[in-house]
């Protein structure tokens, strides 16, 4: 492996956790049909579905690693990479981009002095794009985990997030 | 002008998880009749009421129930598809957060015509708070006899299991949909075989949008006739319309088919926001078509929206002032449809990405009436080659707003300067 | 049946084919990529479009069924314009480095280049991705960035082998084809055998050439000793343009002397001789309660497959190596002796119908001649391309017998090329060891053919000898389920990774099942042509015994000839 697809692939999971991983998986063997709704409960659990992660998903429901790999990649809200506690998801699509949206990226990259794609170096705010969150009459709007905020002026998500880094939600 | 509501009847009114609530304002008296009627009436009656599908293409619901009720095999199954993926879309949200019953009741009278035991719900992900309200409505619909075994004492048993999306918006397409619920990647079938006879797990499947199962408890109670006689000729009821972007008023509204775009821009959505004028609208979502200003007379039913270019879909109404740029927002559909490419087919998968690059060249000015003969071509090539209705829709956007808006492109290769595409946002 | 017309003609077809087959039964050619007739439809490509009269969309033929009374045109400038437009999406992100590309004239996607006659210059700017090509397997390079994204390599490797080594990553204009988490191939459960090769239509998944070591020995003044695998002899004629099955000893011999290569013995030699030891070892373990069921292990992906899942269950496995390591040791020390030659200045090679031959002469159990006892393992593919390199005709060369003093081998070791052949040339040796008696007839056909799992049973004096045949890694998963479950109720079991065994092996010539049914064919017919066609019954067999190894299982049988295994479970973790 290349150093670049080492650093890319290289986070850990701690054993206990993957052990959770393995109780969440395990009723599930040969039931591949099964494999979003563990991917997804252990998401909830683990920093990122990271190698080890899809190993023993892939041994307790008896599918190859490989299509774990696949799957999670495919889907936009599943990531095989660490992200943060809080992922911030910025709609893309026009009802917002007509509203403004890109103001609200700026003050968002500016806010957290990362881009889009990014995690901050604390490990503690991700800011990702994402298609229509669906909640247009408050156009232009973020997701943060299963919180939505919409109407956002540059003004108003800049103070959203203070409350967030001061952990006031 | 006033809303029709009989989709959004009981919004703000009950409490939408609980059955008990639903049944007082005659919920699931439509499945009572039904589960006293043979799967044929059902169907026949939904064709005599003349329902079209309300997710996208607005096929006859009828038909697509009768290749499932004919298809000979044991297990079927009935699919709501609630991954409302259409950018500029919240209808079935809306829907399955104030009125989860209505759905429930109309996928128990589509698995009743048809011979299925168990539904699914295959919810996005950008939803994750609608899941709760489902799960809770489904089981209280449980303890009410409405679902599950014996359905209201008839015998009939059928019950629902929600799944999860996880940010995909191919997954709309009913293959793919089935796809991700048998835990693969959301990588659409080539078809024919279809749903009806070859769907979820290999088995006949009966896949309905949201709104459009909850149109099948009104129309059996009230009858064909009476559904008739709202909309239009060849698209009867009311429609939900989303109505988004530059407008003062947004929201999810019910009318009935047929409404003018025009009135509802300026009637209902109280007009142009900030006091800007109309440049465009986007009727049907990001794979819908770009209309201009002087289009807006236009009747919102299925068939005059579908000779416009484009098609109602999911009735979303995407209005766009003039401080925006329409290759601008061409681009921005475009960078949608390539990164929601499932990178199956080649057209799809390479045309996408080529289209967008294209598209961006004329944005920065550096575009040439070759790439514009280039995109008129692969656009076309795309529409008609393509895997699945992904990669047949990304076309529409630019092909209509080519059309509409020819004059704007022209004055981007000149090198004109757009503030909109010209402006600089630090990236 | 159903009428439609093709491009004017009317046709009679059974209802529910698609339209390709339909086409092709009326001899129309609607030109196609990732169709492959022997695996599912993928329908991805979007080449093989035709028009459907009625249908504002085009179709695709390979997926598409006919119906009553449908019209379609197969080559209407619609259809053209559209094939056309496709190909010019793939080739866009493709390299197109054809002129220095390993596939270059076997490639399909070069064939389909000409076929739509393309061309224009690509109106898309070149996106070629940065992918890295990945050489770090013994035996395939992998290159992303001329996969056209198929999945041929996916379904061969996943539905076939039931491994999964490589899969989708991302979507959209991202995907490619990879192992997970940025694994290169040499750090997964890649068993190396090759089928993924096999069905690549171009050059992104190729054979790892070592053609380049054999000029360098050649230069170096190295005695180059080569032995010839049972079913390259089947395979090496179609190599080089002609039909499948055509058998070609004689004048592969003669060419590979034409190449320089000093001595070219006959593989058949070490496949006889594994069947002593095999055999001598199947009748040991009977006779003394050794583990049962014992399972052949000349297939090297076989082997590294059951080191990888059921590393508890090696001890099934026969401790005799394979007829390639037999060969080694026996060419460095035997043969050495005989001919004095200092073992140090021999070039042993193998010439396999099989990639995975490449990893096995390179593992580190394989030194017990006191050197690497095989130093390069060549694919028919890369001999072939020797070949052709050197200008030699190939079809008009004289015929040159094996060398001595191995000389010509068995039948039954010929047969070791098709599934089901090692057991043949087992039960072959074996009952006219344990009766004493001559066997009668020859032919055991319930052990023959392509069926996914083959039973028979054998009287032995009295004692019942079960056994059974898997060829396809899928097929030995399902068989060592019921080993561990302990319902394998077998004495022996033969297992070939590749369908059909080594005649489909991954190192041949590109393949389809008819082409592997020719090969088989022809293997039975070598088989019955040939003077001896029991293992134990060849004079280099009984010389060798006499000579040197003493008798079967002997200690030095041991030392040389036998083997063990190891646990790579951690390649699952």
């Amino acid at each position: 492996m290349n150093q670049d697809a080492y650093n890319a692939y290289s986070h850990k999971t701690s054993s206990d956790q993957l052990v959770e991983v393995a109780k969440i998986a395990a009723p599930y063997k040969n039931r591949p049909e099964m494999l979003m709704s563990v991917v997804i409960q252990v998401q909830r659990k683990v920093r990122a579905l990271s190698e080890d992660v899809a190993a023993v998903i892939a041994r307790e429901m008896g599918i190859p690693q490989t299509n774990v790999y696949s799957f999670i990649t495919f889907y936009a809200m599943l990531s095989v990479k660490p992200r943060g506690k809080y992922i911030i998801r910025m709609c893309e699509s026009a009802p917002c981009h007509v509203r403004g949206a890109k103001e609200i990226v700026r003050a968002l990259e500016k806010m957290l002095n990362i881009k889009m794609g990014e995690t901050t170096e604390d490990g503690r705010f991700t800011l990702e794009y994402c298609p229509c969150l669906g909640i247009c009459d408050i156009s232009p709007a973020i997701m943060i985990n299963h919180e939505t905020y919409g109407n956002l002026t540059p003004g108003s998500v800049t103070q959203l997030i203070k409350r967030y880094i001061r952990e006031d939600v | 002008m006033e809303e029709m509501r009989i989709l959004l009847r009981n919004k703000d009114k009950i409490n939408p998880t609980s059955a008990q609530d639903y049944i007082q304002t005659g919920g699931y008296e439509a499945l009572r009749k039904a589960l006293s009627m043979d799967g044929q009436e059902i169907i026949d009656t939904l064709k005599a009421a003349g329902l079209r599908g309300r997710g996208g293409a607005g096929f006859p619901t009828h038909m697509k129930m009768q290749f499932a009720k004919n298809a000979e095999d044991d297990v079927k199954y009935v699919v709501c598809n609630a991954d409302e993926g259409e950018p500029g879309t919240n209808k079935d949200r809306v829907l399955l957060t104030t009125d989860p019953n209505s759905v429930f009741e109309g996928m128990a009278i589509a698995a009743k015509a048809i011979g299925a035991h168990k539904g699914f719900i295959y919810l996005r992900a950008e939803y994750p708070y609608v899941f709760p309200i489902l799960k809770e409505a489904i089981e209280n619909a449980r303890a009410a006899r409405c679902l599950g075994d014996d359905i209201l004492g008839s015998g009939f048993s059928f019950d629902i299991e929600i799944h999860s999306g996880a940010g995909a918006y191919v997954c709309g397409e009913e293959t793919a949909l089935f796809e991700s619920i048998e835990g693969h990647r959301g990588e659409p079938r080539y078809r024919p075989p279809f749903p009806g006879t070859k769907g979820l797990f290999g088995k006949p499947t009966l896949l309905n949008n949201v709104e459009t199962l909850a149109n099948f408890a009104p129309i059996l109670r009230n009858g064909p006739d009476w559904f008739r006689k709202i909309g239009s000729e060849g698209s009867p009821g009311t429609k939900l319309f989303t109505i988004c972007g530059n407008v003062n008023h947004r929201g999810v509204y019910e009318f009935p088919m047929g409404v003018n775009l025009k009135e509802i821009i300026y009637d209902v959505c109280g007009g142009i926001a900030e006091g800007k004028g109309l440049l465009a609208v986007q009727t049907g979502g990001s794979s819908g078509a770009i209309i201009n200003a002087t289009q807006i007379d236009l009747p919102l039913d299925i068939d005059h929206v579908s000779a416009s270019g484009g098609r109602l879909g999911c009735g979303t109404i995407l209005v766009i002032d003039d401080t925006n740029c329409i290759v601008d927002i061409v681009r921005n559909n475009l960078d949608f449809f390539r990164s929601e490419s499932c990178g199956q087919c080649t057209p799809c998968r390479e045309g996408g990405t080529h289209l967008y690059e294209l598209i961006c060249k004329i944005c920065d000015g550096k575009g040439t009436l070759r790439d514009m003969d280039t995109i008129v071509d692969l656009a076309n090539t795309m529409r008609i080659t393509a895997l699945c209705g992904l990669g047949h829709s990304t076309a529409v956007p630019v092909l209509t707003s080519l059309q509409n808006f020819r004059e704007v492109y022209e004055s981007h290769l000149d090198g004109d300067y757009c503030p909109v595409c010209g402006k600089d946002w630090g990236n | 049946m159903v009428t439609i017309h093709i491009d004017g003609q009317e046709l009679q077809v059974k209802k529910g084919i698609t339209i390709l087959e339909a086409a092709r039964s009326a001899n129309i050619k609607i030109p196609t990529l990732c169709y492959h007739e022997d695996q599912k439809i993928k329908s991805v490509c979007r080449i093989c479009l035709v028009e459907i009269e009625g249908q504002r969309l085009l179709q695709a033929a390979c997926s598409y069924p006919v119906s009553e009374g449908m019209v379609i045109k197969t080559a209407s400038p619609k259809v053209i314009k559209a094939r056309r437009n496709v190909l010019e999406l793939i080739l866009a992100r493709h390299p197109q480095d054809c002129l220095n590309c390993p596939k270059n004239g076997f490639c399909e996607l070069q064939d389909l280049t000409q076929e739509l006659h393309m061309k224009r210059p690509i109106r898309y700017q070149r996106d070629i991705r940065p992918h890295q090509v990945d050489e770090s397997s013994t035996s395939i390079v992998r290159d992303p960035t001329k996969c056209i994204l198929c999945t041929r390599c996916i379904e061969a490797c996943e539905d076939g082998q039931t491994i999964g080594v490589i899969g989708k990553e991302n979507r959209g204009f991202d995907t490619i084809v990879v192992p997970p988490y940025g694994k290169d191939m040499n750090e997964t459960v890649c068993v190396n055998c090759g089928q993924c090769v096999q069905v690549c239509p171009v050059g992104a998944l190729t054979i790892k050439d070592d053609t380049d070591k054999i000029y360098e020995n050649l230069d170096s003044g190295k005695i180059l000793v080569a032995q010839v695998a049972p079913s390259v002899r089947t395979t090496i004629a179609e190599a080089l343009g002609e039909a499948p099955g055509t058998p070609s000893a004689g004048r592969l011999v003669t060419a590979m002397k034409l190449l320089g290569f000093h001595y070219v013995f006959d593989a058949d030699f070490s496949a006889d001789l594994t069947i002593m030891e095999e055999g001598y070892e199947l009748l040991d373990r009977i006779k003394n309660g050794g583990v049962l069921p014992m399972i052949t292990s000349c297939c090297p992906a076989w082997v590294k497959f059951c080191e990888t899942y059921n590393p508890k269950y090696v001890k099934h496995l026969s401790t005799a190596k394979s007829p390639q390591q037999m060969f080694g040791p026996v060419i460095k020390t035997y043969f050495a002796e005989k001919h004095k030659i200092d073992p140090a200045n021999i070039c042993s090679i193998s010439i396999m119908p099989c990639t995975a031959k490449k990893f096995e002469c390179q593992r580190e159990e394989m030194n017990d001649s006191g050197y690497q006892d095989v130093d390069i393992s060549l694919t028919v593919q890369e001999l072939a391309n020797m070949i052709r390199e050197a200008g030699i005709n190939y079809a008009d060369l004289p015929e040159t017998p094996f060398d001595d003093p191995f000389g010509l081998g068995s039948g039954a070791g010929e047969i070791f090329a098709a599934t089901g052949g090692v057991m043949e040339a087992a039960l072959r040796t074996v009952y006219e060891v344990v009766t004493g008696k001559t066997l009668e007839k020859l032919d055991f056909h319930d052990v023959r053919g392509l069926d996914n799992l083959k039973e028979a049973e054998v009287d032995l004096n009295g004692t019942i000898v079960r056994v059974a045949v898997v060829h396809g890694l899928g097929n030995a998963r399902e068989i060592m389920r019921k080993v561990r479950a302990g319902t394998a109720n077998y004495h022996f079991i033969e297992v070939m990774a590749c369908p059909g065994g080594c005649i489909g092996g991954g190192g041949n010539p590109i393949r389809n099942w008819k082409k592997v049914k020719a090969r088989t064919e022809s293997v039975y017919q070598q088989d019955r042509d040939l003077p001896v066609r029991k293992s134990h019954e060849t004079d280099a067999i009984k010389t060798i015994y006499k000579e040197f190894l003493g008798e079967p299982l002997s200690d030095k049988a041991h030392h040389l000839l036998h083997t063990s295994y190891c646990n790579r479970q951690d390649l699952l973790r």
